[in-house]
């Protein structure tokens, strides 16, 4: 079984077990979408601003993330586009002196309502870092950990074994669960990172620069695998490299010194940008 | 001119070659102190401990059940000292380090920069305070406290004195086991968020496990400390060498006696007199075993991270 | 408020609320213990200030040990503290700081240097009692020193060179290597380089870490009791060959009494000592506060 029949037979799971996720239907994106995905997109930011005491990362961002596609956010070092990523799944919170200001919506969830349990927010919005960053523990403990500690009822060999598939990570540590996963290479531990989060069944994957540290041939794995999960899941991806954007996503935004200069569908923002600012950066002209 | 100047360059290196020489092998010699005291504490300790093992076995002392060292009939089997001393160390250990351990759990992990600044400076301050003060406290603020709820406890007491053992040890392990939380990489800890996980399940399960290694160290070192604790055992636990559990009794340590023996008119060259240094030589290589055990396992847990 | 139902996937049982309150009650427990050290460090200075802070007199200072409660001072081993601090400031100073500088700027990475290292860092490790039995074995005794002030410096620079040393020598690598290579260049020897500007600008760090030991020094009390207490003493010493007492024996001496009157004059004692260690640190404080601000 390739894994995209195993993460088809995943979702036809899902959808029978009437988990709630975007109703609307798949589609190859095309032009005329472009309205109708934004409409339904369930991941959303207004007037977005953060900052770290006086100086603002982030200056008034209203951006919306279309369900069931990849986004790609570009933009130069220090243009906030990590910051802001961060701020979907209440990362900053652990930043000593960052304040978040507007309104972040999943779904009719105010993710910074003050009922809001920030764990509640992750549980649905998991996370891939720019490092890898396996825990100090084996393989299968790496994904089994979140998994038995929110109580899963189903046989955790087999989550942690559909994981690993879902990842294309199975075949290459099926014999070798219970070793320490800080024996895996670099390419290795950022899908076992994605392995684990995936796990937790999320909603809504972000990435945080996944490929940064990687080589090619880990880098088109990892491109491979968010084309096959983006049938499940809204992915958002920062990244500094925009072969890479241009690849793997369906929206690109483009974002600079904190403000979000342009949004469109990734061949628009490629070929056609409206703004010079973007002409200059996906060209190459700064950056 | 130049033939001057040059000359006098000349003798200046040949001076400065010797200030150089001498520098350095001064300096040097320095730096040998240090080896020459360790060289000395054993050397010392040998000497003075081999008159004593010439008349009592090594196995009647290591293994001997009765202390009475100053009064006839004499009798040296060292484990009740021992174990005057294990009560005080076991009984500070069970306060010192789960409560050391949640200080710097709640320091590296939950505190707020401005608590931060307000505990580590106290257990700064409770470190610095010498440790004949809290003997004196045991004496006078404890015990007292104790006798309030039980009035047959004695005043003096391995109790009170484990409790100040503990008040001393305890900014080390604050302070060494916040080190090793706060060396664990913060991407760990977002790992473990973005599963979806509350501070204290990240805390509890990824950061000390994590830091294992370094927290089991400063338990070494927290140990290797109350071991050679003297001046708080001396003044609140007592000078009854015995074989007993109970803390509420009075007991006395290796340290203690050390203490009893050096300041007591003992006739200097009598065997009494000599079994300080045995006594001496165990606590030294305890010490030094629980140090380098110490040393080994954080070296080890450098590793892991570098 | 939203519904914990949708929180996580179906196949999970996330028992959020429980975890939830797990994690605050932890958090709080950590919280009180931790606080537990300030109300014990509080509890001590109250109680010690409460039974000493009557006995605290110009005549306490200025009176020699008396078995009457209301003569006794403790000018003898006042003034045996300060002969004892500044003896051992002389020896362990110069001897610890030569040893950080060796061990910093011209050992090479051999067996015997990495012997010293290991060494230094053991030494620190060994009860303060131990160097009481050596000292007074080794200067009491074998040197024939007698229960001596300078038996007294050498017992307590021996138990404080590890820590100059370590002090030292986090001090002198936090100068920068620049100083040191612009030195070269312009033809110093390695003497020059290091006592010309190494030192000068190790300094400050140099000088907190040797108050900070000598500060530990004055309040150890075990290994000058073993050396010191061998004579009953009761006048201030005159040279480094007399017999003295120290302000934590003084202590011990009071607190052994069963008088309670002894008690508050020990705990006066008490006051004493941590007056004087107060001042100590908070020079160093003040040291290390100046530097960093020039440094910034």
């Amino acid at each position: 079984m390739t894994p995209v029949d195993e993460a088809k037979k995943i979702s036809e799971k899902e959808l029978m077990n009437k988990r709630p996720k975007s109703t609307k239907p798949e589609s190859n994106i095309s032009s005329g979408d472009k309205e109708n995905d934004l409409r339904n997109a369930e991941l959303k930011g207004e007037g977005v601003v953060i900052s770290y005491g006086a100086d603002q990362a982030v200056k008034g961002v209203d951006i919306a993330f279309p369900s069931n596609k990849i986004t790609a956010v570009i933009g130069p070092s220090g243009c906030g586009k990590s910051t802001l990523l961060r701020a979907f799944n209440r990362m900053n919170d652990f930043i000593l002196g960052a304040k978040v200001e507007g309104s972040l919506m999943y779904k009719d969830m105010d993710l910074y309502d003050k009922n809001i349990d920030p764990v509640e927010v992750r549980l649905r919005i998991g996370m891939v870092f720019q490092k890898p960053n396996p825990f100090p523990k084996t393989i299968f403990k790496n994904i089994a950990w979140a998994p038995q500690m929110n109580g899963y009822t189903g046989d955790i060999a087999e989550l942690v074994e559909t994981s690993l598939k879902r990842a294309a990570l199975w075949n290459e540590v099926s014999d070798r669960l219970h070793d320490s996963a800080l024996g895996l290479s670099g390419g290795q531990q950022q899908r076992l990172c994605i392995a684990r989060s995936l796990a937790m069944k999320p909603e809504v994957l972000l990435m945080d620069e996944p490929c940064s540290a990687l080589d090619p041939v880990s880098t088109s794995h990892i491109e491979d695998l968010m084309l096959e999960l983006k049938e499940q899941y809204t992915i958002v991806i920062v990244t500094h490299n925009m072969q890479q954007a241009a690849r793997v996503s369906d929206y690109t935004a483009f974002m600079d010194s904190g403000n979000l200069v342009e949004f469109d569908e990734t061949s628009t923002i490629f070929t056609n940008p409206k703004e010079q600012r973007t002409e200059d950066y996906v060209s190459g002209r700064f950056g | 001119m130049t033939e001057v100047v040059a000359a006098t360059f000349r003798q200046k290196t040949k001076k400065s070659k010797l200030v150089e020489k001498g520098v350095r092998w001064g300096i040097f010699l320095c730096a040998l102190a240090s080896v020459l005291t360790t060289f000395g504490i054993i050397f010392v300790l040998a000497k003075e401990a081999i008159p004593f093992f010439r008349e009592v076995s090594l196995v009647d002392f290591l293994f001997g059940t009765k202390w009475n060292a100053l009064i006839l009939p004499r009798s040296f089997g060292v484990l009740p000292l021992l174990m005057g001393t294990m009560l005080i160390v076991i009984g500070a250990g069970l306060i010192a380090l789960p409560v050391g351990l949640a200080s710097a759990i709640y320091l590296s992990e939950f505190a707020s920069q401005r608590v931060r600044k307000t505990v580590k400076p106290v257990l700064e301050i409770l470190a610095g305070i010498p440790t004949v003060v809290y003997g004196y406290f045991a004496l006078t603020g404890i015990t007292p406290i104790l006798k309030s709820f039980n009035d047959e406890i004695p005043v003096f007491n391995a109790l009170s004195a484990s409790i100040v053992v503990a008040v001393m040890i305890l900014p080390m392990v604050a302070s060494l086991c916040d080190d090793a939380l706060k060396a664990v990489p913060r991407s760990l800890r977002d790992g473990g968020y973005a599963l979806g996980s509350t501070k204290t399940e990240v805390s509890l399960k990824i950061v000390v496990p994590a830091a294992l290694s370094g927290i089991v160290a400063s338990f070494v070192l927290a140990f290797s400390r109350a071991i050679g604790e003297t001046m708080a055992v001396t003044l609140a636990a007592g000078g009854t060498p015995k074989m007993t559990l109970n803390p509420l009794e009075s007991i006395q340590t290796m340290t203690a006696y050390i203490v009893q023996v050096a300041t007591g008119d003992i006739e200097h060259g009598s065997i009494s007199y000599h079994s300080l240094y045995a006594v001496g030589g165990l606590l030294f290589l305890i010490t030094l075993a629980a140090n380098l055990l110490s040393y080994k396992i954080l070296k080890k847990y450098r590793e892991e991270y570098e | 408020m939203s519904s914990p139902e949708y929180s996580s996937a179906p196949e999970f049982n996330s028992r959020l609320e429980r975890r939830r309150a797990f994690s605050t009650i932890f958090k709080n427990s950590c919280a009180i213990l931790s606080w537990l050290s300030i109300g014990v460090l509080g509890f001590l200075l109250v109680h010690i200030f409460s039974s000493g802070w009557e006995w605290i007199s110009f005549d306490f200072i200025k009176n020699a040990p008396s078995r009457m409660p209301h003569k006794a001072g403790l000018f003898s081993a006042l003034m045996g503290t300060i002969w004892i601090i500044f003896t051992t400031a002389a020896i362990a100073i110069p001897v610890g700081v030569s040893s950080a500088l060796y061990l910093e700027e011209y050992a090479k990475k051999n067996r015997l240097n990495s012997f010293i290292e290991i060494n230094i860092s053991n030494l620190a490790g060994v009860p303060s009692i131990v160097y009481g039995i050596l000292g007074l074995t080794l200067f009491v005794r074998l040197m024939k020193l007698g229960p001596s002030v300078l038996s007294g410096a050498l017992t307590l620079s021996l138990l404080i060179l590890p820590v100059i040393i370590i002090a030292s020598r986090e001090a002198i690598k936090a100068v920068p290597n620049s100083i040191r290579l612009s030195a070269f260049a312009l033809g110093a020897t390695q003497f020059q380089t290091v006592f010309h500007h190494v030192l000068p600008a190790a300094m400050p760090g140099i000088m907190t870490g040797v108050i900070l030991a000598l500060s530990r020094a004055i309040g150890e009390t075990a290994p000058i009791l073993m050396v010191g207490a061998v004579a009953y003493v009761s006048r201030a010493p005159h040279g480094i060959m007399d017999g003295f007492t120290a302000l934590p024996i003084q202590i011990y001496n009071w607190a052994r009494e069963a008088k309670v009157e002894f008690e508050g004059l020990a705990a006066g004692g008490i006051i004493v000592l941590l007056l004087v260690l107060f001042m100590m640190n908070s020079v160093a404080i003040l040291i290390r506060n100046k530097t960093q601000k020039a440094q910034s």
